[in-house]
């Protein structure tokens, strides 16, 4: 079971890398929660200044833009 | 849905990359003799006439602001993933303060940023012990010398205004910043602000990414933005189109014209409400210039269309009491005030 925490205050931007991160478990076929970070607390305890950020398993795997669905697919079997 | 993007990866970027160069080139250097035979010679309609220019000016520039926008900005995009918000703060932190405003300023010209992103970057940069007047550098000349300003400005106005307004732009930044750094501020951010501990995780994160992966991020947000600026875009350049073709060169003098100290200030409160749409409002701004609006005029309505944002500055309640928001409001609004004043003075 992985952890996909996606880190934005609910911006278009953010919700656009919810969805993708959607697809992207669907393709990697793994069993995953995702979980949509708005605190800003939370968003800066992992370093994240420029939104949105990906975090899976606690892991910050990328900041600032939106992978494609194929890119998270991948970090999510690595 | 699924097997698009996975498809569009493998196309040989190498070769797409100087097909899809060559032909914005040929579209750009088509664009006015075609927008010229269209409406004079397709359409019949009378050179000089007020009816022919307003056409002419429309179908000049619908294709030339999209081939900017689509164009242009795909590189600039690009080329601004380089300089990510980690980078800046690790660049001026520690610095004394004229360097670090003077840099921030700098960085906001090519540190791709959104107002959403205003709040953790506010905090991240508190959190590095960077002053506030360096932060408050940043955040005016990010907005202000914003990137879809410069690259219109530059297409439909020349070099020239575009560095004039950069100029501008990073001036108005750098003594704001500096004024607000004199100021006794700190009492009014949010006390939980100064609490947060940030974590190392992004920034020990290996974000090299591959030149391939910029540029399809650069051309993914480029598509996103001209989606949602096209329609007033359009409407825009019909505005701007309008007026370059029946409104009278004297009407646009008299109420705008230097000699009416008002004009300043007018322009940059009816700015205020047009956030964001800088795409939209610069072709109208072209138009005007184009019937005698004087360049300080023009340059104090562009940069508060892009620099006085109400949504942002929502957002930076967050974190701040509402009147350090006032504060920074009036400082900038002052700066865009003196920068009309000065040039219209000048006589450009």
């Amino acid at each position: 079971m992985k952890i996909v925490e996606v880190l934005g205050p609910g911006c278009n931007n953010c919700r656009r890398l919810e969805a993708v991160a959607r697809e992207a478990v669907v393709i990697a076929g793994v069993e995953a929660e995702i979980r949509h970070v708005t605190d800003y607390q939370e968003i800066l305890a992992h370093g994240v200044m420029s939104t949105p950020g990906l975090v899976i398993d606690g892991k910050v795997v990328s900041v600032g833009r939106i992978p494609s669905a194929s890119d998270i697919a991948g970090w999510l079997t690595a | 849905m699924t097997a698009l993007p996975m498809r569009r990866a493998h196309v040989p970027f190498r070769l797409l990359a100087p097909v899809v160069v060559v032909g914005w080139l040929a579209a750009w250097f088509v664009n006015l003799p075609l927008a010229n035979w269209a409406a004079y010679d397709l359409l019949g309609l009378e050179r000089g006439s007020h009816v022919g220019d307003a056409v002419a000016f429309f179908l000049l520039d619908v294709p030339k602001v999209l081939l900017l926008l689509l164009g242009i900005m795909t590189v600039v995009s690009f080329l601004r993933s380089y300089f990510p918000p980690e980078r800046m703060r690790a660049a001026l932190a520690g610095r004394g303060t004229l360097p670090a405003t003077v840099g921030a300023a700098a960085f906001g010209v090519v540190t791709p940023f959104c107002s959403c992103s205003a709040v953790p970057l506010f905090i991240g940069f508190v959190e590095a012990g960077i002053p506030l007047g360096v932060t408050f550098a940043f955040l005016i000349s990010s907005p202000m010398v914003n990137e879809v300003a410069l690259v219109l400005l530059w297409g439909l106005f020349g070099p020239g205004i575009a560095l004039l307004y950069m100029a501008a732009g990073l001036t108005v930044a750098i003594v704001g910043g500096l004024v607000l750094g004199r100021l006794p501020l700190e009492k009014w951010i949010e006390p939980w602000v100064l609490a947060v501990r940030a974590g190392g995780g992004a920034t020990s994160l290996d974000l090299r990414l591959s030149v391939e992966q910029r540029m399809r991020d650069a051309w993914a947000s480029t598509k996103d933005l001209v989606r949602r600026v096209l329609l007033y875009v359009i409407i825009g350049i019909g505005i701007g189109a309008f007026i370059h073709g029946f409104v009278p060169t004297e009407l646009v003098a008299q109420i705008g014209g230097r000699d009416n100290p008002f004009a300043v200030p007018i322009v940059v409160a009816i700015a205020i409400p047009l956030y964001s749409n800088a795409a939209g409002t610069i072709p109208i701004v072209e138009a005007l210039l184009g019937k005698g609006l004087p360049l300080g005029t023009t340059l104090a309505f562009m940069m508060s269309i892009v620099a006085i944002s109400l949504p942002e500055f929502v957002i930076l309640r967050r974190v701040m009491s509402l009147r350090l928001i006032a504060v920074f409001a009036s400082v900038v609004v002052a700066g865009i005030l003196a920068v009309g004043f000065l040039f219209n003075a000048l006589g450009l």
